[in-house]
Protein backbone atom coordinates (compact mmCIF):
# COMPACT_ATOMS: atom_id res chain seq x y z
CA UNK A 1 0.00 0.00 0.00
CA UNK A 2 1.23 3.46 -0.79
CA UNK A 3 2.49 5.41 2.19
CA UNK A 4 1.28 8.93 2.75
CA UNK A 5 1.77 8.13 6.38
CA UNK A 6 2.90 11.49 7.60
CA UNK A 7 -0.46 13.06 6.94
CA UNK A 8 -3.06 12.82 9.71
CA UNK A 9 -5.89 10.36 9.31
CA UNK A 10 -9.49 11.44 9.71
CA UNK A 11 -10.72 7.86 9.54
CA UNK A 12 -8.80 4.66 9.72
CA UNK A 13 -10.57 1.55 8.46
CA UNK A 14 -9.07 -1.76 9.58
CA UNK A 15 -10.23 -5.25 8.66
CA UNK A 16 -13.79 -4.15 8.04
CA UNK A 17 -16.29 -6.76 6.90
CA UNK A 18 -20.02 -6.34 6.50
CA UNK A 19 -23.00 -8.64 6.02
CA UNK A 20 -26.59 -8.32 4.95
CA UNK A 21 -28.12 -11.08 7.02
CA UNK A 22 -26.05 -14.11 6.15
CA UNK A 23 -24.66 -12.74 2.90
CA UNK A 24 -21.22 -11.26 3.20
CA UNK A 25 -20.94 -8.05 1.20
CA UNK A 26 -17.39 -6.82 1.87
CA UNK A 27 -14.41 -8.51 3.45
CA UNK A 28 -11.35 -7.38 5.33
CA UNK A 29 -11.13 -3.84 4.02
CA UNK A 30 -8.24 -1.81 5.35
CA UNK A 31 -7.95 1.70 3.97
CA UNK A 32 -7.05 5.14 5.34
CA UNK A 33 -9.07 8.31 4.82
CA UNK A 34 -6.72 11.24 5.12
CA UNK A 35 -7.81 14.41 6.80
CA UNK A 36 -8.77 17.36 4.60
CA UNK A 37 -8.28 15.37 1.45
CA UNK A 38 -10.70 13.79 -0.95
CA UNK A 39 -10.59 10.02 -1.13
CA UNK A 40 -12.47 8.32 -3.93
CA UNK A 41 -13.78 4.77 -3.80
CA UNK A 42 -14.20 3.31 -7.27
CA UNK A 43 -15.14 -0.03 -8.70
CA UNK A 44 -17.69 -1.78 -10.90
CA UNK A 45 -21.34 -2.15 -9.89
CA UNK A 46 -21.88 -4.51 -7.01
CA UNK A 47 -18.32 -4.33 -5.70
CA UNK A 48 -19.46 -3.14 -2.29
CA UNK A 49 -18.37 0.49 -2.43
CA UNK A 50 -21.73 1.81 -1.21
CA UNK A 51 -21.71 -0.78 1.55
CA UNK A 52 -18.25 0.33 2.58
CA UNK A 53 -19.06 3.99 2.74
CA UNK A 54 -22.24 3.33 4.68
CA UNK A 55 -20.27 1.42 7.24
CA UNK A 56 -18.20 4.51 7.88
CA UNK A 57 -21.04 6.31 9.63
CA UNK A 58 -22.92 3.21 10.68
CA UNK A 59 -25.76 3.86 8.25
CA UNK A 60 -25.27 0.27 7.17
CA UNK A 61 -26.96 -0.91 10.37
CA UNK A 62 -30.16 0.90 9.48
CA UNK A 63 -31.03 -1.98 7.16
CA UNK A 64 -32.67 -4.83 9.06
CA UNK A 65 -30.34 -7.75 9.61
CA UNK A 66 -27.25 -5.87 8.47
CA UNK A 67 -24.10 -5.89 10.58
CA UNK A 68 -20.47 -4.95 10.35
CA UNK A 69 -17.33 -6.11 12.03
CA UNK A 70 -13.95 -4.47 12.25
CA UNK A 71 -12.37 -1.30 13.50
CA UNK A 72 -13.09 2.15 12.14
CA UNK A 73 -11.23 4.79 14.08
CA UNK A 74 -12.38 8.39 14.26
CA UNK A 75 -10.32 10.76 16.41
CA UNK A 76 -8.75 7.87 18.22
CA UNK A 77 -11.97 6.01 19.04
CA UNK A 78 -13.40 2.97 17.34
CA UNK A 79 -16.86 3.90 16.11
CA UNK A 80 -17.96 0.30 16.46
CA UNK A 81 -17.13 0.18 20.15
CA UNK A 82 -20.02 -0.81 22.37
CA UNK A 83 -20.25 2.55 24.10
CA UNK A 84 -20.51 4.61 20.92
CA UNK A 85 -23.93 6.04 20.07
CA UNK A 86 -24.54 5.82 16.32
CA UNK A 87 -26.82 8.87 16.47
CA UNK A 88 -24.04 10.99 17.94
CA UNK A 89 -21.56 9.55 15.50
CA UNK A 90 -23.60 10.61 12.50
CA UNK A 91 -23.41 14.21 13.66
CA UNK A 92 -19.68 13.94 13.17
CA UNK A 93 -19.74 11.98 9.96
CA UNK A 94 -22.35 13.30 7.56
CA UNK A 95 -23.63 11.80 4.35
CA UNK A 96 -24.85 13.06 0.99
CA UNK A 97 -26.85 10.58 -1.05
CA UNK A 98 -27.09 9.72 -4.70
CA UNK A 99 -30.55 11.10 -5.25
CA UNK A 100 -31.01 14.54 -3.69
CA UNK A 101 -33.45 14.16 -0.80
CA UNK A 102 -34.54 17.51 0.61
CA UNK A 103 -37.44 17.26 3.03
CA UNK A 104 -40.50 18.01 0.89
CA UNK A 105 -42.62 19.66 3.57
CA UNK A 106 -39.90 22.15 4.48
CA UNK A 107 -38.68 25.40 2.98
CA UNK A 108 -35.07 25.80 1.80
CA UNK A 109 -34.19 27.47 5.08
CA UNK A 110 -35.92 24.79 7.16
CA UNK A 111 -34.08 22.12 5.21
CA UNK A 112 -30.67 23.63 5.88
CA UNK A 113 -31.27 23.96 9.62
CA UNK A 114 -33.17 20.67 9.92
CA UNK A 115 -30.17 18.90 11.38
CA UNK A 116 -29.76 21.57 14.05
CA UNK A 117 -33.46 21.71 14.84
CA UNK A 118 -33.52 17.94 15.26
CA UNK A 119 -30.74 18.37 17.81
CA UNK A 120 -32.55 21.15 19.57
CA UNK A 121 -31.31 24.09 21.60
CA UNK A 122 -30.66 26.68 18.91
CA UNK A 123 -32.31 30.08 18.74
CA UNK A 124 -33.48 31.77 15.55
CA UNK A 125 -30.58 34.20 15.24
CA UNK A 126 -28.04 31.38 15.54
CA UNK A 127 -29.97 29.31 13.01
CA UNK A 128 -30.07 32.20 10.55
CA UNK A 129 -26.31 32.62 10.80
CA UNK A 130 -25.60 28.94 10.35
CA UNK A 131 -28.04 28.70 7.46
CA UNK A 132 -26.43 31.56 5.57
CA UNK A 133 -22.93 30.28 6.23
CA UNK A 134 -23.78 26.75 5.09
CA UNK A 135 -25.56 27.94 1.97
CA UNK A 136 -22.57 30.13 1.08
CA UNK A 137 -20.23 27.20 1.60
CA UNK A 138 -22.44 25.15 -0.69
CA UNK A 139 -22.38 27.94 -3.28
CA UNK A 140 -26.15 28.19 -3.15
CA UNK A 141 -26.83 31.28 -1.04
CA UNK A 142 -26.87 33.86 -3.81
CA UNK A 143 -29.32 31.82 -5.83
CA UNK A 144 -31.84 31.37 -3.05
CA UNK A 145 -31.39 34.25 -0.65
CA UNK A 146 -34.61 35.95 -1.72
CA UNK A 147 -36.80 32.89 -1.47
CA UNK A 148 -35.09 30.69 1.07
CA UNK A 149 -37.70 31.13 3.76
CA UNK A 150 -40.63 30.79 1.41
CA UNK A 151 -39.88 28.29 -1.33
CA UNK A 152 -40.06 24.56 -0.69
CA UNK A 153 -36.79 22.66 -0.78
CA UNK A 154 -38.16 20.43 -3.48
CA UNK A 155 -38.90 23.35 -5.81
CA UNK A 156 -35.22 23.71 -6.76
CA UNK A 157 -33.54 22.07 -9.72
CA UNK A 158 -31.73 18.76 -9.25
CA UNK A 159 -28.29 20.32 -8.97
CA UNK A 160 -29.53 22.97 -6.56
CA UNK A 161 -31.27 20.33 -4.46
CA UNK A 162 -28.05 18.42 -4.14
CA UNK A 163 -26.21 21.56 -3.07
CA UNK A 164 -29.02 22.12 -0.59
CA UNK A 165 -28.43 18.64 0.79
CA UNK A 166 -24.73 19.43 1.04
CA UNK A 167 -25.54 22.69 2.88
CA UNK A 168 -27.80 20.71 5.20
CA UNK A 169 -24.93 18.34 5.96
CA UNK A 170 -22.46 21.22 6.42
CA UNK A 171 -24.76 22.99 8.89
CA UNK A 172 -24.20 20.25 11.41
CA UNK A 173 -20.43 20.82 11.07
CA UNK A 174 -19.28 17.24 10.69
CA UNK A 175 -15.64 16.26 10.65
CA UNK A 176 -16.03 13.98 7.67
CA UNK A 177 -18.44 14.16 4.75
CA UNK A 178 -19.32 10.93 2.99
CA UNK A 179 -20.77 11.16 -0.50
CA UNK A 180 -22.42 8.20 -2.17
CA UNK A 181 -22.35 8.90 -5.91
CA UNK A 182 -23.58 12.47 -5.37
CA UNK A 183 -23.56 13.41 -9.04
CA UNK A 184 -25.04 10.36 -10.75
CA UNK A 185 -28.50 11.87 -10.84
CA UNK A 186 -27.29 15.23 -12.15
CA UNK A 187 -26.53 16.72 -15.55
CA UNK A 188 -22.90 17.52 -16.50
CA UNK A 189 -23.06 21.21 -15.61
CA UNK A 190 -24.55 20.54 -12.19
CA UNK A 191 -21.93 17.82 -11.76
CA UNK A 192 -19.17 20.25 -12.57
CA UNK A 193 -20.43 22.74 -10.00
CA UNK A 194 -20.55 20.09 -7.31
CA UNK A 195 -17.02 18.98 -8.14
CA UNK A 196 -15.87 22.60 -7.85
CA UNK A 197 -17.65 22.78 -4.53
CA UNK A 198 -15.85 19.70 -3.31
CA UNK A 199 -12.50 21.24 -4.14
CA UNK A 200 -13.40 24.28 -2.07
CA UNK A 201 -14.71 22.22 0.82
CA UNK A 202 -11.66 20.04 1.22
CA UNK A 203 -9.76 22.92 2.79
CA UNK A 204 -11.95 22.49 5.82
CA UNK A 205 -13.55 19.04 5.61
CA UNK A 206 -12.47 15.50 4.93
CA UNK A 207 -14.40 14.00 2.05
CA UNK A 208 -14.84 10.41 0.95
CA UNK A 209 -16.72 9.92 -2.28
CA UNK A 210 -18.03 6.80 -3.94
CA UNK A 211 -18.21 7.15 -7.68
CA UNK A 212 -18.66 4.87 -10.62
CA UNK A 213 -17.30 7.62 -12.86
CA UNK A 214 -13.56 7.18 -13.17
CA UNK A 215 -13.01 10.51 -14.82
CA UNK A 216 -14.67 12.18 -11.87
CA UNK A 217 -12.42 10.26 -9.49
CA UNK A 218 -9.34 11.35 -11.35
CA UNK A 219 -10.51 14.98 -11.52
CA UNK A 220 -11.59 15.40 -7.97
CA UNK A 221 -9.74 13.07 -5.63
CA UNK A 222 -6.23 12.92 -4.29
CA UNK A 223 -6.39 9.33 -3.14
CA UNK A 224 -8.32 6.44 -4.63
CA UNK A 225 -9.34 3.02 -3.42
CA UNK A 226 -10.29 0.45 -6.03
CA UNK A 227 -12.66 -2.33 -4.99
CA UNK A 228 -13.71 -5.45 -6.78
CA UNK A 229 -16.06 -8.35 -6.15
CA UNK A 230 -14.91 -11.64 -7.60
CA UNK A 231 -17.10 -14.64 -8.37
CA UNK A 232 -18.07 -15.05 -4.73
CA UNK A 233 -19.63 -11.56 -4.89
CA UNK A 234 -17.73 -10.40 -1.85
CA UNK A 235 -16.17 -6.97 -2.23
CA UNK A 236 -12.48 -6.60 -1.45
CA UNK A 237 -9.96 -3.81 -1.70
CA UNK A 238 -7.66 -4.35 -4.64
CA UNK A 239 -5.51 -1.24 -4.55
CA UNK A 240 -5.20 2.06 -2.74
CA UNK A 241 -2.93 4.94 -3.57
CA UNK A 242 -2.50 8.45 -4.83
CA UNK A 243 -4.96 9.08 -7.61
CA UNK A 244 -2.40 10.39 -10.07
CA UNK A 245 -0.12 7.38 -9.84
CA UNK A 246 -2.95 4.87 -9.69
CA UNK A 247 -4.45 6.09 -12.91
CA UNK A 248 -1.19 6.38 -14.81
CA UNK A 249 0.67 3.46 -13.32
CA UNK A 250 -1.53 1.01 -11.46
CA UNK A 251 0.22 -1.76 -9.61
CA UNK A 252 -2.46 -4.42 -9.86
CA UNK A 253 -3.45 -5.95 -13.16
CA UNK A 254 -7.14 -5.83 -12.28
CA UNK A 255 -6.92 -2.11 -11.56
CA UNK A 256 -5.35 -1.55 -14.91
CA UNK A 257 -8.08 -3.60 -16.61
CA UNK A 258 -10.81 -1.59 -14.92
CA UNK A 259 -9.25 1.77 -15.62
CA UNK A 260 -8.62 1.05 -19.24
CA UNK A 261 -12.18 -0.11 -19.63
CA UNK A 262 -11.63 -3.80 -20.26
CA UNK A 263 -14.47 -4.49 -17.88
CA UNK A 264 -16.82 -2.67 -15.52
CA UNK B 1 -61.68 -13.83 -43.26
CA UNK B 2 -59.85 -11.47 -45.51
CA UNK B 3 -57.76 -8.75 -43.82
CA UNK B 4 -60.17 -5.88 -44.47
CA UNK B 5 -63.14 -7.73 -42.98
CA UNK B 6 -61.06 -8.87 -40.01
CA UNK B 7 -60.07 -5.32 -39.14
CA UNK B 8 -63.65 -4.10 -39.47
CA UNK B 9 -64.83 -6.83 -37.11
CA UNK B 10 -62.05 -5.95 -34.64
CA UNK B 11 -63.03 -2.30 -34.66
CA UNK B 12 -66.67 -3.23 -34.16
CA UNK B 13 -65.80 -5.43 -31.17
CA UNK B 14 -63.83 -2.53 -29.73
CA UNK B 15 -66.79 -0.22 -30.00
CA UNK B 16 -69.21 -2.77 -28.57
CA UNK B 17 -66.97 -3.24 -25.56
CA UNK B 18 -66.63 0.48 -25.08
CA UNK B 19 -70.40 0.91 -25.29
CA UNK B 20 -71.03 -1.86 -22.77
CA UNK B 21 -68.57 -0.37 -20.27
CA UNK B 22 -70.11 3.07 -20.67
CA UNK B 23 -73.56 1.56 -20.15
CA UNK B 24 -72.52 -0.12 -16.92
CA UNK B 25 -70.88 3.04 -15.66
CA UNK B 26 -74.06 4.94 -16.50
CA UNK B 27 -76.12 2.42 -14.54
CA UNK B 28 -73.87 2.95 -11.53
CA UNK B 29 -74.19 6.71 -11.80
CA UNK B 30 -77.96 6.48 -12.24
CA UNK B 31 -78.27 4.40 -9.10
CA UNK B 32 -76.20 6.85 -7.09
CA UNK B 33 -78.05 9.84 -8.45
CA UNK B 34 -81.36 8.10 -7.77
CA UNK B 35 -80.47 7.48 -4.13
CA UNK B 36 -79.26 11.00 -3.56
CA UNK B 37 -82.10 12.48 -5.56
CA UNK B 38 -84.78 10.50 -3.76
CA UNK B 39 -83.41 11.44 -0.37
CA UNK B 40 -83.05 15.03 -1.49
CA UNK B 41 -86.60 15.34 -2.79
CA UNK B 42 -88.26 13.60 0.13
CA UNK B 43 -86.00 15.06 2.76
CA UNK B 44 -86.10 18.65 1.60
CA UNK B 45 -89.85 18.69 2.19
CA UNK B 46 -89.44 18.23 5.91
CA UNK B 47 -86.35 20.33 6.29
CA UNK B 48 -86.96 23.63 7.97
CA UNK B 49 -85.38 25.77 10.63
CA UNK B 50 -87.26 23.89 13.35
CA UNK B 51 -85.65 20.67 12.24
CA UNK B 52 -82.29 21.93 13.34
CA UNK B 53 -83.40 23.61 16.52
CA UNK B 54 -86.31 21.71 18.02
CA UNK B 55 -86.58 18.52 20.01
CA UNK B 56 -88.72 15.67 18.71
CA UNK B 57 -92.39 16.40 19.19
CA UNK B 58 -94.66 13.91 20.95
CA UNK B 59 -96.67 11.55 18.77
CA UNK B 60 -99.47 13.23 16.91
CA UNK B 61 -98.15 16.75 17.39
CA UNK B 62 -96.81 18.47 14.29
CA UNK B 63 -93.40 20.02 14.00
CA UNK B 64 -90.45 19.20 16.17
CA UNK B 65 -86.99 18.44 14.94
CA UNK B 66 -83.82 16.50 15.42
CA UNK B 67 -81.65 19.11 17.05
CA UNK B 68 -80.66 16.83 19.91
CA UNK B 69 -79.89 13.99 17.51
CA UNK B 70 -77.63 16.19 15.38
CA UNK B 71 -75.72 17.37 18.44
CA UNK B 72 -75.69 13.82 19.74
CA UNK B 73 -74.18 12.44 16.54
CA UNK B 74 -71.46 15.07 16.68
CA UNK B 75 -70.66 14.25 20.31
CA UNK B 76 -70.64 10.47 19.86
CA UNK B 77 -68.55 10.60 16.68
CA UNK B 78 -66.15 12.94 18.47
CA UNK B 79 -65.72 10.46 21.31
CA UNK B 80 -65.15 7.69 18.79
CA UNK B 81 -62.60 9.78 16.92
CA UNK B 82 -60.76 10.80 20.08
CA UNK B 83 -60.38 7.16 21.05
CA UNK B 84 -59.65 5.61 17.68
CA UNK B 85 -57.51 8.20 15.89
CA UNK B 86 -54.59 8.52 18.32
CA UNK B 87 -54.59 4.77 18.96
CA UNK B 88 -54.90 3.95 15.29
CA UNK B 89 -52.17 6.38 14.21
CA UNK B 90 -49.74 5.04 16.81
CA UNK B 91 -50.53 1.47 15.82
CA UNK B 92 -50.04 2.42 12.17
CA UNK B 93 -46.68 3.98 13.03
CA UNK B 94 -45.63 0.77 14.75
CA UNK B 95 -46.65 -1.34 11.75
CA UNK B 96 -44.94 0.91 9.23
CA UNK B 97 -41.73 1.73 11.09
CA UNK B 98 -41.07 -1.24 13.35
CA UNK B 99 -43.34 -3.87 11.94
CA UNK B 100 -41.29 -6.56 10.22
CA UNK B 101 -42.10 -9.32 12.68
CA UNK B 102 -44.71 -11.93 13.53
CA UNK B 103 -46.49 -9.71 16.00
CA UNK B 104 -46.96 -7.00 13.39
CA UNK B 105 -48.35 -9.54 10.94
CA UNK B 106 -50.81 -10.62 13.59
CA UNK B 107 -51.89 -7.05 14.18
CA UNK B 108 -52.43 -6.51 10.47
CA UNK B 109 -54.44 -9.68 10.18
CA UNK B 110 -56.62 -8.80 13.16
CA UNK B 111 -57.19 -5.30 11.82
CA UNK B 112 -58.41 -6.78 8.56
CA UNK B 113 -60.69 -9.18 10.43
CA UNK B 114 -62.06 -6.30 12.49
CA UNK B 115 -63.02 -4.50 9.28
CA UNK B 116 -65.34 -7.33 8.42
CA UNK B 117 -67.09 -7.75 11.77
CA UNK B 118 -70.77 -6.81 11.52
CA UNK B 119 -71.42 -3.48 13.17
CA UNK B 120 -74.15 -4.94 15.35
CA UNK B 121 -71.65 -7.35 16.83
CA UNK B 122 -69.44 -4.40 17.68
CA UNK B 123 -72.47 -2.85 19.35
CA UNK B 124 -73.01 -5.95 21.46
CA UNK B 125 -69.35 -5.88 22.38
CA UNK B 126 -69.60 -2.29 23.56
CA UNK B 127 -72.78 -3.23 25.42
CA UNK B 128 -70.95 -5.94 27.32
CA UNK B 129 -67.87 -3.83 27.96
CA UNK B 130 -69.36 -0.46 28.82
CA UNK B 131 -73.13 -0.54 29.30
CA UNK B 132 -73.26 -3.52 31.64
CA UNK B 133 -70.59 -2.32 34.09
CA UNK B 134 -72.06 1.18 34.03
CA UNK B 135 -75.58 -0.20 34.39
CA UNK B 136 -76.87 2.35 31.91
CA UNK B 137 -76.80 3.36 28.28
CA UNK B 138 -74.49 6.24 27.48
CA UNK B 139 -72.90 8.34 24.80
CA UNK B 140 -69.58 6.95 26.00
CA UNK B 141 -70.64 3.42 25.13
CA UNK B 142 -71.72 4.62 21.70
CA UNK B 143 -68.40 6.35 21.24
CA UNK B 144 -66.53 3.18 22.17
CA UNK B 145 -68.54 1.16 19.67
CA UNK B 146 -67.81 3.64 16.89
CA UNK B 147 -64.16 3.74 17.89
CA UNK B 148 -63.89 -0.03 17.42
CA UNK B 149 -65.41 0.36 13.96
CA UNK B 150 -63.10 3.21 13.02
CA UNK B 151 -59.90 1.69 14.35
CA UNK B 152 -58.98 -0.71 11.51
CA UNK B 153 -59.53 1.97 8.88
CA UNK B 154 -57.25 4.42 10.69
CA UNK B 155 -54.57 1.78 11.32
CA UNK B 156 -54.43 0.57 7.73
CA UNK B 157 -54.60 4.07 6.24
CA UNK B 158 -51.81 5.29 8.53
CA UNK B 159 -49.59 2.33 7.74
CA UNK B 160 -50.07 2.72 4.01
CA UNK B 161 -49.50 6.48 4.02
CA UNK B 162 -46.34 6.12 6.09
CA UNK B 163 -45.01 3.44 3.79
CA UNK B 164 -45.48 5.85 0.90
CA UNK B 165 -42.97 8.22 2.46
CA UNK B 166 -39.72 7.42 0.62
CA UNK B 167 -36.98 5.70 2.60
CA UNK B 168 -34.54 8.32 1.33
CA UNK B 169 -36.13 10.90 3.63
CA UNK B 170 -35.67 8.69 6.66
CA UNK B 171 -32.06 8.09 5.62
CA UNK B 172 -31.46 11.82 5.21
CA UNK B 173 -32.73 12.44 8.72
CA UNK B 174 -30.74 9.59 10.27
CA UNK B 175 -27.60 10.75 8.46
CA UNK B 176 -27.98 14.15 10.13
CA UNK B 177 -27.69 12.47 13.50
CA UNK B 178 -31.36 12.29 14.44
CA UNK B 179 -32.61 9.34 16.49
CA UNK B 180 -35.27 7.09 14.98
CA UNK B 181 -38.19 8.38 17.02
CA UNK B 182 -37.45 12.00 16.11
CA UNK B 183 -37.15 10.98 12.48
CA UNK B 184 -40.61 9.45 12.64
CA UNK B 185 -42.22 12.30 14.55
CA UNK B 186 -40.60 15.32 12.88
CA UNK B 187 -39.97 14.11 9.34
CA UNK B 188 -42.04 11.07 8.38
CA UNK B 189 -45.31 11.97 10.08
CA UNK B 190 -45.51 15.55 8.75
CA UNK B 191 -44.71 14.32 5.25
CA UNK B 192 -47.58 11.84 5.46
CA UNK B 193 -49.96 14.18 7.26
CA UNK B 194 -52.22 14.76 4.27
CA UNK B 195 -52.77 11.06 3.82
CA UNK B 196 -53.35 10.56 7.51
CA UNK B 197 -56.00 13.28 7.50
CA UNK B 198 -57.67 11.50 4.60
CA UNK B 199 -57.73 8.21 6.48
CA UNK B 200 -59.16 9.86 9.56
CA UNK B 201 -61.88 11.61 7.61
CA UNK B 202 -62.87 8.42 5.81
CA UNK B 203 -63.14 6.63 9.13
CA UNK B 204 -65.26 9.45 10.52
CA UNK B 205 -67.50 9.49 7.47
CA UNK B 206 -68.21 5.80 7.92
CA UNK B 207 -68.85 6.06 11.63
CA UNK B 208 -71.27 8.96 11.26
CA UNK B 209 -73.83 6.84 9.50
CA UNK B 210 -73.67 3.74 11.66
CA UNK B 211 -76.93 2.76 13.33
CA UNK B 212 -76.63 -0.81 14.63
CA UNK B 213 -73.77 -0.21 17.06
CA UNK B 214 -75.67 2.65 18.67
CA UNK B 215 -78.86 0.66 19.22
CA UNK B 216 -77.90 -0.70 22.58
CA UNK B 217 -75.10 1.60 23.52
CA UNK B 218 -76.17 5.19 23.08
CA UNK B 219 -79.78 4.00 22.88
CA UNK B 220 -81.22 7.35 21.81
CA UNK B 221 -82.89 10.11 23.75
CA UNK B 222 -85.91 12.31 23.10
CA UNK B 223 -84.60 15.16 25.18
CA UNK B 224 -81.60 17.40 25.32
CA UNK B 225 -78.61 15.66 26.81
CA UNK B 226 -74.97 16.56 26.66
CA UNK B 227 -73.87 14.32 29.50
CA UNK B 228 -71.53 11.62 28.27
CA UNK B 229 -72.72 9.09 30.81
CA UNK B 230 -76.38 9.19 29.87
CA UNK B 231 -78.27 7.89 26.80
CA UNK B 232 -77.86 10.20 23.84
CA UNK B 233 -79.75 10.75 20.61
CA UNK B 234 -78.10 10.27 17.24
CA UNK B 235 -79.38 10.99 13.76
CA UNK B 236 -79.21 7.39 12.43
CA UNK B 237 -81.02 6.14 15.53
CA UNK B 238 -83.72 8.73 15.17
CA UNK B 239 -84.14 7.97 11.49
CA UNK B 240 -84.52 4.30 12.32
CA UNK B 241 -87.06 4.99 15.03
CA UNK B 242 -89.13 7.29 12.81
CA UNK B 243 -88.92 5.10 9.75
CA UNK B 244 -90.41 2.05 11.45
CA UNK B 245 -93.17 4.06 13.07
CA UNK B 246 -96.67 4.25 11.57
CA UNK B 247 -96.82 8.06 11.51
CA UNK B 248 -96.49 10.08 8.32
CA UNK B 249 -95.07 13.14 10.00
CA UNK B 250 -92.34 10.98 11.49
CA UNK B 251 -91.66 9.40 8.12
CA UNK B 252 -91.10 12.84 6.66
CA UNK B 253 -88.69 13.66 9.46
CA UNK B 254 -86.89 10.38 8.85
CA UNK B 255 -86.30 11.45 5.25
CA UNK B 256 -84.97 14.77 6.46
CA UNK B 257 -82.64 12.97 8.84
CA UNK B 258 -81.45 10.74 6.03
CA UNK B 259 -80.76 13.85 3.96
CA UNK B 260 -78.70 15.37 6.75
CA UNK B 261 -76.62 12.19 6.95
CA UNK B 262 -76.06 12.01 3.21
CA UNK B 263 -75.03 15.67 3.07
CA UNK B 264 -72.65 15.15 5.99
CA UNK B 265 -70.97 12.15 4.35
CA UNK B 266 -70.80 13.93 0.98
CA UNK B 267 -69.22 16.98 2.61
CA UNK B 268 -66.61 14.83 4.36
CA UNK B 269 -65.79 12.98 1.14
CA UNK B 270 -65.41 16.26 -0.73
CA UNK B 271 -63.12 17.51 2.01
CA UNK B 272 -61.05 14.34 1.65
CA UNK B 273 -60.68 15.02 -2.07
CA UNK B 274 -59.57 18.58 -1.42
CA UNK B 275 -56.91 17.45 1.02
CA UNK B 276 -55.71 14.59 -1.17
CA UNK B 277 -55.29 16.53 -4.41
CA UNK B 278 -52.29 18.70 -3.40
CA UNK B 279 -50.65 15.50 -2.17
CA UNK B 280 -50.94 13.87 -5.57
CA UNK B 281 -49.51 16.81 -7.49
CA UNK B 282 -46.51 16.82 -5.16
CA UNK B 283 -45.56 13.33 -6.25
Amino acid sequence: MNESADEPLALSVEHLSAWYGTRKAIENITVPVLERHITAIIGPSGCGKSTLIRCLNRMHEVVRGARAQGVVTLAGRNIYAADVDPVDLRRQIGMVFQKPNPFPTMTIYDNVVAGLRLQGGWNTRELDEVAERSLRQAALFDEVKDIWKKAAGSSLSGGQQQRLCIARTLAVEPRVILMDEPCSALDPIATYRIEELMSELKAQYTIAIVTHNMQQASRVSEFTAFMLAEDDRIGRLVEYGETASMFTNPRDRRTEDYITGRFG
Amino acid sequence: MRPARRSRWRKARCRIFEALSTLCAAVAVIVLVAVIGYVLVNGARALNFDFFTQLPAPVGEPGGGMANAIVGTLIIVCIGALISIPTGVLAGIYLAEYGENRFADLVRFLADVLTGIPSIVVGILAYALVVVPMQKFSALAGGVALAVLMLPTVIRATEEMLRLVPGSLREASLALGAPRWKTILRIVLPTASGGLATGAMLAIARATGETAPLLFTAFGNSFWNTSLVDPMAAVPLQVFQYAISPYDSWHAQAWAGALVLVVLVLALSAAVRLVARPLQTQE
